[in-house]
């Protein structure tokens, strides 16, 4: 089963807390600190780590959806 | 309709306390009783606040996480019905201007991605080794008199001033200056007038430091700021606004946070220990999440306002009524954290509620957190026989502000 990576970039607001706790599959851009997918399709062994980030954002701006 | 009925005789309408209701002094660290009985019994019921309307307040976890992403809950607090934390809050709301803090989106997203910069992620940790100096450096200073010393003076304020300084780029030569200005402007004696001429001068200050750096640019927030207003992107005023905000809103929250969760450690020793015998960066950071939820220092509720009706938690909040959700309450809430009133450092708490939630959480959460990590992983460690200098029913909390915090906190070793 895969899973993917979504954003909903103009609900972001920059916090960056996705980066804080998957920084392997989220950055933020340097201008204005807006969110950027580094890895679409995160490993299993990372989608912990993507669910908390979902679970956080403050801007409900991310979702994890299978395929 | 039988519904209706049957819904309306199991929960007669209840007595409409007021709010924010006081803490039990021998408890103080605990949500008022009556607040945490709400969440319990009646999670979306009406309070009275200090102009006699009768807002809607959440306690619940689960309703606070789904309403503060709600577009139909709105944070303009020039709209009528706007339960106003204060007074002076409904009276300077007619004539603030735009800001992040009471827009909602779409304007709100253009403004809040403008003065995010200074907090990212990459930014943020880019400063953890000065933030680890400005510490050892003030716990030298403490070891190098005697005790007791007052932690609120020693480290809880001196901290976030110091950090704020390296990151906006004040020279050191005028850190004593900045400092004891920023120290006024949160002070809980100074006056009204001492207060506006520390912020005046605060800014005075910041906007000849903007000028300077437009000729002469560093690698800093101002330099950044000046380079705006050179470019035309930004009005001088509104750099300096910007200044001055991202000093003052960090600076007694952070300092709240030194000072209080140096005494509920200390009244809890065995979570102390865990904590000093720490080995990852993980273990500490969970820590600083658990002491957060914990504390939740600011206690008085997010303030909204309903633009469209809303049915929650087996209510209705009708359009044009006020919302308060009251951050502790959540972060107490049993069904979100069991045993909520126990301490536990190993907890997962990082959802908590704390810097609030929605698209106006806090935005220096990221360096409020690496502060705390810095100063919780190092005070006990390098001062290990820390105690409190009084018996602790002497230590005096001040919970008159948005967030609560403590007077003094005399300390020896």
């Amino acid at each position: 089963m895969t899973f993917h990576v979504e954003l909903d970039e103009p609900r972001c607001v920059a916090s960056g807390q996705c980066a804080v706790v998957a920084p392997d599959v989220f950055d933020q851009r340097d201008d204005d600190g807006v969110a950027v997918i580094l890895d679409e399709s995160p490993a299993d062994d990372l989608l912990d780590d993507v669910r908390e980030a979902v679970a956080i954002c403050p801007a409900a701006a991310l979702r994890l959806v299978e395929g | 309709m039988t519904d209706t009925v049957l819904t309306d005789a199991a929960h007669p309408m209840p007595h409409i306390t007021g709010y924010p209701a006081a803490r039990d002094a021998r408890c103080p660290f605990n949500p008022p009783a009556e607040v945490r009985t709400k969440t319990s019994e009646r999670p979306v019921t009406k309070v009275q606040i200090w102009d006699g309307s009768t807002p809607w307040l959440v306690t619940r976890y689960a309703d606070q996480h789904a309403l503060l992403t709600d577009p139909r809950l709105s944070i303009d607090e020039t709209l009528p019905g706007f339960p106003h934390m204060t007074r002076g809050r409904s009276e300077t709301a007619k004539h603030t201007p735009p800001l992040i803090t009471n827009t909602d989106a779409p304007e709100h997203t253009r403004l809040r991605r403008m003065v995010n910069m200074p907090f990212s992620v990459k930014r943020v940790e880019a400063l953890r080794r000065s933030i680890q100096k400005i510490v050892d450096d003030l716990i030298d200073t403490m070891l190098a008199g005697n005790g007791p010393v007052d932690l609120v003076k020693a480290l809880g304020l001196p901290v976030p001033t110091l950090v704020i300084s390296e990151l906006l780029g004040v020279p050191y030569d005028d850190h004593e200056f900045f400092q004891r200005n920023s120290n006024v402007t949160v002070s809980h004696t100074a006056t009204e007038e001492e207060v506006a001429a520390a912020s005046g001068a605060l800014a005075g200050y910041l906007g000849e430091l903007i000028d300077r750096k437009m000729a002469e640019p560093e690698d800093d927030v101002l330099s950044e700021l000046a380079a705006k207003v050179t470019a035309g992107e930004m009005a001088r005023m509104e750099a300096v606004i910007m200044g001055v905000a991202i000093l003052i809103a960090g600076h007694e929250t952070s300092a709240n946070m030194i000072s209080l969760g140096t005494l509920v450690l200390l009244q809890n020793p065995d979570q102390l220990d865990a904590l000093r015998g720490a080995e990852s960066p993980k273990a500490v950071a969970a820590a600083v999440e658990e002491l957060l939820r914990y504390l939740t220092i600011v206690h008085t509720g997010v303030r909204r306002i309903a633009l469209e009706d809303i049915a929650i938690g087996g209510e209705v909040i009708k359009a044009g009524d006020g919302v308060i959700l009251d951050l502790s309450a959540a972060n107490w809430d049993p069904e979100e954290f069991a045993e909520p009133d126990r301490l536990d450092l190993t907890r997962s708490a990082r959802h908590h509620h704390a810097f609030g939630y929605g698209a106006h959480q806090c935005l220096g959460q990221t360096l409020a957190r690496v502060e705390l990590q810095v100063v919780y992983s190092t005070l006990y460690r390098r001062i290990p026989t820390l105690r409190l200098a009084v018996p602790p029913d002497e230590i005096e909390f001040a919970f008159e502000g948005v967030a609560y915090g403590l007077r003094s906190l005399p300390v020896t070793w």
